[in-house]
């Protein structure tokens, strides 16, 4: 059940500018724009336009590389990852809707460096919640929710993008 | 020993019995079906309440497996289990090993159930020497020590005038012969009926000609040599008419189905099930509706289990792997009995198929009720309903098709020689 | 149980893949799916995912086919399964050891999957059902059978040229009778919607009844090959003729090869496949299986995709139901 809408375009304008500042101190200049799917891809193809990257978006698709195949299986769809450009010696943003339990953001850096050995990764997240598993953490984040182990955050989209909070009854 | 049967359904066609009645037996001899014979008394009394009370079976096919493939089944587990099937008499094919080709084998299976003292055992003997379809066995000899037929089994004899000599032979001391008519060319590597499954599972099939081609051939030798020929397992509509059409002519042949044939077809070959790996095969619906109507007709005169126990690795391998047959004794009756209420049999023409015309055609003094004969008989509850489960069944051979059917029916006593051989507790 | 009932588990996923008769729409589409997202390993710098990583396959092959066991093992690798080759044409089924034992021997090695090739038909399924419950089993081809993963590859193949299966006229030639790949297509073909399936023969390489599993029979090449959109042509064994089922390979050639005359009644933009290895000259013309119409080796490549798909969704259709983390 919808408890409050949050404003996305204001997280986008925030992490924008977040990234601004990251890239800036630390000298790193022309990155490539790679989304986590599905929502990561929304939010990177919103920040790729903001940076006018004259690259192409890159998308990737964890599902070949999730730690739960064994419990779950397959996903229903797998939408191909896409890079199309070489990673090798690149700068590298990776971006996603929210960062939770880690395990996403594990299975995609594992994924980049089956395609190449990037010169750095920076990752981007829409929204920093609790429940962390892993020592993974967020570089530049839109922002950070204090949130129950019952309560989900789900961005849907891509036009509108909307942030839903819902807690498990 | 001196056995009452009382207040049963006695079934007798040849003594045109069908009807409440009782038994009386003596000495190994039935001394009356109707009234008590005065002063008769009883060491056995079976007190009924209208159950079926029939000639033996006379099965035209039961394996023993003895000599030679005990691992599979033996004459002391087949005649066990034939007793409990209502079974009284039994042919057993020479495809024994070694082949029953010499008196010598048939005084071995002899001596084995004499040991025994269950269901009667008619040996064939082979056709030719070690079923090789070359040399002619010596059909004097195999007559003398029991053999109340001959047969090449399931190995073709190729050679055309070897069929005929051996024909000719066997008329001359006449020996009837058990055909089971295949043309080796055309089964080639088949193991199922030729049509839409087969094609479907990419099976090899067996045509029907292969089976008609061999019956024509067959039909027209025995045209030629005057022997009196049984054709056993018909299994396509096509053959029916070909024994009709014989028949007609006044040729000396009968013929016999499985009882397989009447309720499976090759519908029960899907799955690859191995347990419906018969020989020779189950073939379409119109031609199990063919061999029902023949068997009401009387153009097909009998009705056997062809019992074929194997053991477990038979059948444990892909489908064309599997060795063929069935066990299939212990359900014969329940399924023959069944016709009466599902296909519009006669009790009488259930009874004949199974008993009386079985023991003419082999020529022994069985499947009667007529005072005087060998009391061998059996009681059938219809009743009596039960499921089949493979793992219990009392033939050595657990390879049923029919695991987990309901059954209607079961033989409650069976009486071999005027003694009780089982019964049903 | 029939074949297409014990390849699902009680949720109608795919546990073995054992035919493509009887499966739904559905699930093929899903293979051709994954395949998809598959296909795009190969084009990487680590040509490898994780999925199957810590399982291992097992290629059991009765029957050697260097070409099929490659593809799967390749296969397997890609999802970082170990791989075990046993060829048991030579192997322990000559010393008398029994299909069980050596299946369950490999099973006391802890294999998760067998990959199956065998030259009886209803082996694979034979195989499924003898293996314990968290084994899977692959039909590599089994007898006259079944070859599943070929004809799913087969129509990646058409899909990746002619995504619209309804409106389609697909055209199989060949040695249908004796043929498992023919036989899965033919399933498949008709699963995905394809209305207008035709094989082509001598009467001698049809087998009995064929038409009953949804297809049209031509004996003359011309005719039958009239605005078809795809050619599936079969391998022809040399047998055929020892056998007395053809006369000779000329003949055969004469009236059904493929040649580039014959292939200008088909649509022009007609795709001609192969399941390999191709006899030239019998059954098709060099010109044809080198031309501009020949997908034959898009075949070869798309093949590593089917398998990698097949294994992965067989492999994760065993688990309990309970959702994964974010």
């Amino acid at each position: 059940m919808p408890e409050n809408n949050i404003d996305v375009q204001q997280l986008i304008r925030t992490l924008k500018s977040g990234l601004d500042q990251y890239l800036q101190e630390h000298d790193r200049n022309d990155p490539l724009f790679v989304g986590i799917h599905t929502g990561g891809v929304w939010i990177a193809q919103r920040l790729h336009t903001l940076f006018s990257s004259t690259h192409p978006l890159g998308a990737l698709n964890i599902a070949f590389y999730r730690d739960d195949f064994s419990r779950i299986g397959l996903h229903p769809r797998v939408t191909p990852s896409s890079l199309p450009f070489d990673i090798t010696g690149r700068h590298v943003i990776l971006v996603d809707d929210v960062l939770y339990t880690g395990r996403t953001v594990r299975a995609a850096m594992n994924e980049l460096f089956d395609y190449g050995r990037a010169a750095s990764i920076c990752l981007a997240v829409l929204v920093d919640r609790s429940g962390r598993e892993l020592p993974i953490r967020a570089d530049v984040t839109g922002t950070s929710l204090a949130l129950n182990a019952d309560q989900h955050i789900k961005l849907s989209g891509p036009d509108p993008l909307k942030l839903v909070v819902s807690t498990t009854a | 020993m001196r056995i009452a049967v009382s207040n049963g359904h006695l079934v007798c066609p040849g003594q045109r019995l069908d009807g409440p009645g009782n038994l009386y037996i003596a000495d190994g001899r039935i001394v009356s079906a109707g009234a008590r014979p005065d002063g008769f008394t009883a060491d056995l009394e079976i007190a009924l309440d209208g159950q079926y009370v029939c000639p033996g079976i006379v099965d035209l096919s039961v394996h023993t497996r003895e000599p030679g493939f005990e691992h599979k089944a033996t004459i002391a587990s087949e005649t066990a289990a034939a007793v409990r099937s209502g079974v009284t008499s039994m042919v057993c094919p020479p495809d024994t090993r070694p082949v029953t080709d010499t008196p010598a084998v048939v005084e071995l299976i002899h001596q084995r159930r004499q040991r025994l003292d269950k269901t009667r055992i008619y040996p064939l003997g082979a056709l030719t020497k070690g079923l090789d379809g070359q040399q002619l066995t010596e059909a004097a000899a195999l007559k003398r020590a029991g053999c109340v037929g001959l047969s090449n089994v399931d190995k073709p004899i190729v050679d055309t005038e070897v069929l005929r000599r051996a024909f000719e032979y066997a008329a001359g001391f006449d020996l009837p012969v058990f055909i089971h008519p295949e043309d080796h060319y055309l089964k080639n590597q088949g193991v199922m009926h030729e049509g839409k499954i087969s094609t479907r599972l990419g099976l090899p099939g067996i045509p029907e000609t292969a089976e008609t081609i061999a019956i024509s051939r067959s039909l027209l030798l025995i045209e030629q040599t005057g022997v009196t020929a049984h054709f056993c397992r018909l299994s396509c509509a096509r053959s029916v008419e070909l024994i009709a059409m014989a028949k007609q002519q006044g040729l000396p042949v009968t013929a016999d189905v499985g009882i397989c044939y009447l309720y499976l077809t090759e519908l029960n070959v899907d799955g690859f099930n191995s347990q419906c790996r018969l020989w020779p095969p189950l073939r379409a619906d119109r031609d199990r509706l063919a061999l029902l109507e023949g068997l009401m007709s009387g153009v097909i005169d009998a009705v056997c289990s062809d019992h074929q126990p194997h053991d477990e690795d038979a059948k444990a391998v892909p489908f064309s792997r599997a060795e063929p047959g069935a066990s299939t004794l212990e359900v014969l009756a329940p399924l023959a009995f069944n016709l009466v209420a599902t296909r519009g049999f006669k009790l009488e023409q259930v009874v004949r198929s199974l008993c009386t015309r079985p023991a003419s055609i082999i020529g022994i003094a069985a499947g009667t009720l007529a005072e005087g004969a060998p009391a061998d008989l059996f009681i059938f509850d219809d009743n009596r309903q039960w499921t089949v489960a493979a793992e219990q069944l009392a033939s050595a051979g657990k390879n049923t098709p029919f695991d987990d059917w309901e059954m209607n029916g079961k033989v409650t006593h069976t009486i071999v020689g005027g003694k009780p051989a089982y019964q049903d507790n | 149980m029939t074949p297409h009932t014990i390849q699902l588990d009680q949720h109608g996923r795919l546990k073995h893949f054992l035919t493509t008769e009887g499966l739904n729409r559905q699930t093929l589409t899903s293979i051709l799916d994954y395949a998809e997202s598959f296909a795009g390993v190969s084009g990487r710098a680590v040509k490898k995912v994780p999925l199957l990583r810590g399982k291992t396959v097992a290629n059991l092959f009765f029957e050697s086919s260097t070409r099929t066991r490659t593809t799967f093992e390749l296969a397997a690798k890609r999802l970082s399964a170990d791989v075990l080759n046993i060829n048991i044409a030579t192997s322990a089924t000559n010393k008398g050891e029994t299909l069980q034992d050596t299946l369950h021997t490999l099973e006391a090695m802890h294999c998760d999957m067998f990959v199956v090739r065998h030259g009886n038909s209803g082996a694979a399924h034979f195989i499924a059902g003898q293996v314990a419950e968290n084994v899977h089993v692959i039909n590599a081809g089994d007898g006259r059978h079944a070859h599943p993963t070929q004809a799913m590859l087969d129509m990646f193949t058409i899909r990746r040229h002619k995504p619209d299966f309804e409106s389609l006229r697909v055209a199989i030639v060949g040695d249908i009778a004796h043929s498992r790949v023919a036989r899965s297509e033919i399933h498949a073909l008709n699963i995905l919607g394809v209305s207008d399936i035709r094989v082509i023969a001598p009467k001698t390489l049809i087998p009995d009844n064929i038409e009953s599993l949804g297809v049209r029979v031509f004996h003359d090449l011309t005719e039958g090959l009239q605005d078809v959109d795809v050619i599936a042509m079969l391998r022809l064994q040399r047998e055929r003729i020892k056998n007395a089922v053809l006369p000779s390979e000329e003949e055969y050639f004469r009236c059904f090869g493929l040649t580039g005359t014959r292939l200008r009644v088909a649509k022009p933009d007609v795709i001609v496949m192969h399941p390999g290895p191709i006899n030239r000259g019998i059954e098709i013309d060099s010109q044809v299986a080198d031309g501009d119409r020949s997908v034959i080796l898009q075949q070869v490549s798309h093949g590593i995709a089917i398998r990698m798909a097949v294994m992965a969704m067989v492999m994760g259709a065993a688990p309990d139901s309970s959702g994964g983390d974010n």
